[in-house]
């Protein structure tokens, strides 16, 4: 479905962020894109939805394929219409707006009217607190209600693609589980393609068939969901988890013993 | 008491128009975040649009209104599409910096045509004269707060139930969101500058029938400015109420305190920006802005 072909990516023709990633999404999966903080997950994010453009950003090589097409020069209008939706990170709700004014906005495009109340209700039905706040004003809802609201506005564009990103950023744990298990729901009913970026990897690796773990602008670890669980460096420098498998110690004196075993 | 009931009629009914030209610049100030410099000078080439169809053409009032919408929605999309656009993602000085250069080309291009020199065309809007009891109302303002109110209510019903009005609010929130979803910006930006120019044009055939039609007309969108910081820069509502407040104020001004001064007058128009001053020192988000929300 989406093929991202050895990318590389320069803000303002001089800082270049990404030196070769590839990735690839199949029809229905979730793809986890792990990685710490600077990584370039959200640029890879941004370079495939098109938004890289309104930042003065570039794919300076390589290429990114959605269903046969090669999409790495449109914008981000163009790339929506085709059916990629991007949620991005930090929840960016249109503040002044309702709860469901922001659906609509999404909905923008779209000429089936019928269908679109229809969907309004099913983002209802996945968030049902969210149904309660509808005629509310979006930028006075908690966190969690706003991120809720964000991946339904997401959904009102019905994409084959959604990228999200950072759906936990600055959530509670156990609202994380919830939103986590919605995030599979919609997947299995919409069969709906979702390339999450996350610093969580357990939560993240918890519903992903596949992930990829970045490093200073490249993939410098992939593999089966369960595959990369399983992954000594990944459990120790993703999961707080020491080689033995337990909880992490920060008491001993050298809790950074392991070395990575990948070359970045 | 009739005095000053007479002297707030027609101050609503000059502040209407206020109110409808101060909605040119709340639109563009919502959506590009810039304040537009030229919006006076829409309303000056609104008035000599009006004279030249009215009595140059003498086409009928509706052909008119109509022939000079056409020419504002053009004008809209020139600047729009050739000064405007190359800017868009700039920085937000540039823009006003743009529309300063658009006042003055604007203010050039009306010498050029029109001569800069006074027209007028008094008594050719239609005339309906009211009677309340002791008040009456100025017959050329009373049509024009028909029009105002019509546009006014007009682009309340387009925010609020079509899909390009939500567009354009959304657009005023978060650009890059909108272009997530797929709304193309340049189109909402050129709705806007369309908006701006018509209000401010339709404004200016009303004014230039009251008053007349000459290059100073433009100075209408220093107190539309004045009305937009009172109302709140952001809130079309609040351009409204205070678009009336300057109005009857400045009425107000002139019946009862110009008489008592030395010179005679010229309190008139500063009153109401003593008033913005004031208000403005305890509301900086003026009477109705929207205030930032920040969440705790």
């Amino acid at each position: 479905m989406l093929q991202v072909n050895n990318i590389e990516v320069t803000y303002m023709n001089i800082i270049q962020v990404l030196r070769g990633v590839s990735l690839e999404v199949g029809d229905g999966k979730i793809i986890a894109l792990l990685g710490a903080n600077g990584a370039g997950k959200t640029t890879t994010l941004k370079a495939i939805s098109g938004l890289l453009k309104t930042e003065e950003g570039e794919v300076t090589d390589g290429s990114i394929v959605f269903d046969g097409k090669r999409i790495d020069r449109y914008g981000p209008v163009e790339i929506a219409a085709m059916g990629i939706t991007q949620v991005m990170e930090g929840r960016r709700v249109l503040g002044h707006l309702s709860v469901e004014e922001n659906l609509m906005v999404f909905a923008h495009n779209r000429k089936d009217r019928k269908e679109v109340k229809a969907d309004i209700e099913k983002v209802f039905e996945y968030f049902p607190k969210v149904k309660t706040l509808r005629r509310q004003t979006s930028g006075y809802l908690s966190g969690g209600e706003q991120q809720m609201m964000v991946i339904g506005r997401g959904l009102m564009a019905r994409p084959k693609l959604m990228l999200l990103d950072e759906p936990s950023l600055g959530l509670a744990p156990l609202l994380v589980q919830e939103i986590y298990e919605i995030i599979r729901r919609i997947n299995a009913e919409q069969k709906m393609a979702i390339l999450l970026v996350e610093q969580n990897a357990r939560a993240a690796l918890g519903i992903a068939d596949y992930g990829y773990v970045m490093e200073n602008g490249r993939v410098v670890l992939s593999g089966a969901a369960d595959m990369l669980r399983d992954n000594e460096d990944v459990q120790e420098f993703y999961m707080g988890l020491s080689a033995a498998g337990s909880k992490k110690s920060y008491r001993e004196f050298k809790h950074y013993r392991r070395k990575k075993r990948w070359v970045t | 008491m009739s005095f000053f009931l007479q002297l707030v009629v027609s101050g609503f009914a000059l502040g209407m128009v206020y109110a409808l030209i101060a909605i040119g610049f709340v639109i563009i100030l919502k959506c590009s975040k810039a304040f537009n410099i030229a919006q006076g000078h829409f309303v000056m080439i609104g008035g000599y649009l009006g004279f030249t169809f009215l009595v140059t053409f003498h086409l009928p009032v509706w052909a008119s209104l109509i022939l000079a919408v056409a020419a504002a929605i053009i004008l809209g999309l020139l600047i729009e599409r050739f000064t405007l656009r190359p800017l868009v993602g700039q920085p937000v000085l540039a823009v006003i910096m743009m529309t300063i250069a658009l006042a003055t080309v604007l203010e050039g291009l009306a010498t050029l045509v029109w001569g800069g020199e006074y027209k007028t065309y008094h008594g050719v809007l239609p005339t309906i004269t009211l009677k309340i009891g002791e008040l009456s109302i100025p017959p050329e303002t009373l049509i024009g707060v028909m029009v105002s109110i019509a546009v006014v209510t007009i682009l309340m019903l387009f925010f609020r139930y079509t899909r390009s009005g939500l567009a354009m609010m959304a657009t005023a929130e978060d650009e890059q969101v909108v272009q997530s979803a797929g709304i193309k910006v340049t189109t909402v930006y050129a709705l806007s500058w369309v908006i701006a120019c018509v209000v401010g044009v339709i404004g200016g055939i009303i004014l230039g029938g009251v008053s007349g039609v000459m290059i100073p007309l433009a100075n209408v969108g220093l107190k539309a400015f004045a009305v937009v910081l009172l109302g709140g820069v952001n809130s079309i509502g609040g351009a409204i109420v205070a678009g009336i407040m300057v109005g009857v104020l400045e009425n107000i001004a002139a019946g009862y305190l110009d008489p008592l001064l030395p010179s005679g007058g010229g309190l008139a128009s500063v009153f109401p920006f003593i008033v913005m001053i004031i208000v403005l020192i305890f509301r900086p988000h003026g009477l109705f802005g929207l205030v930032e929300i920040e969440r705790i």
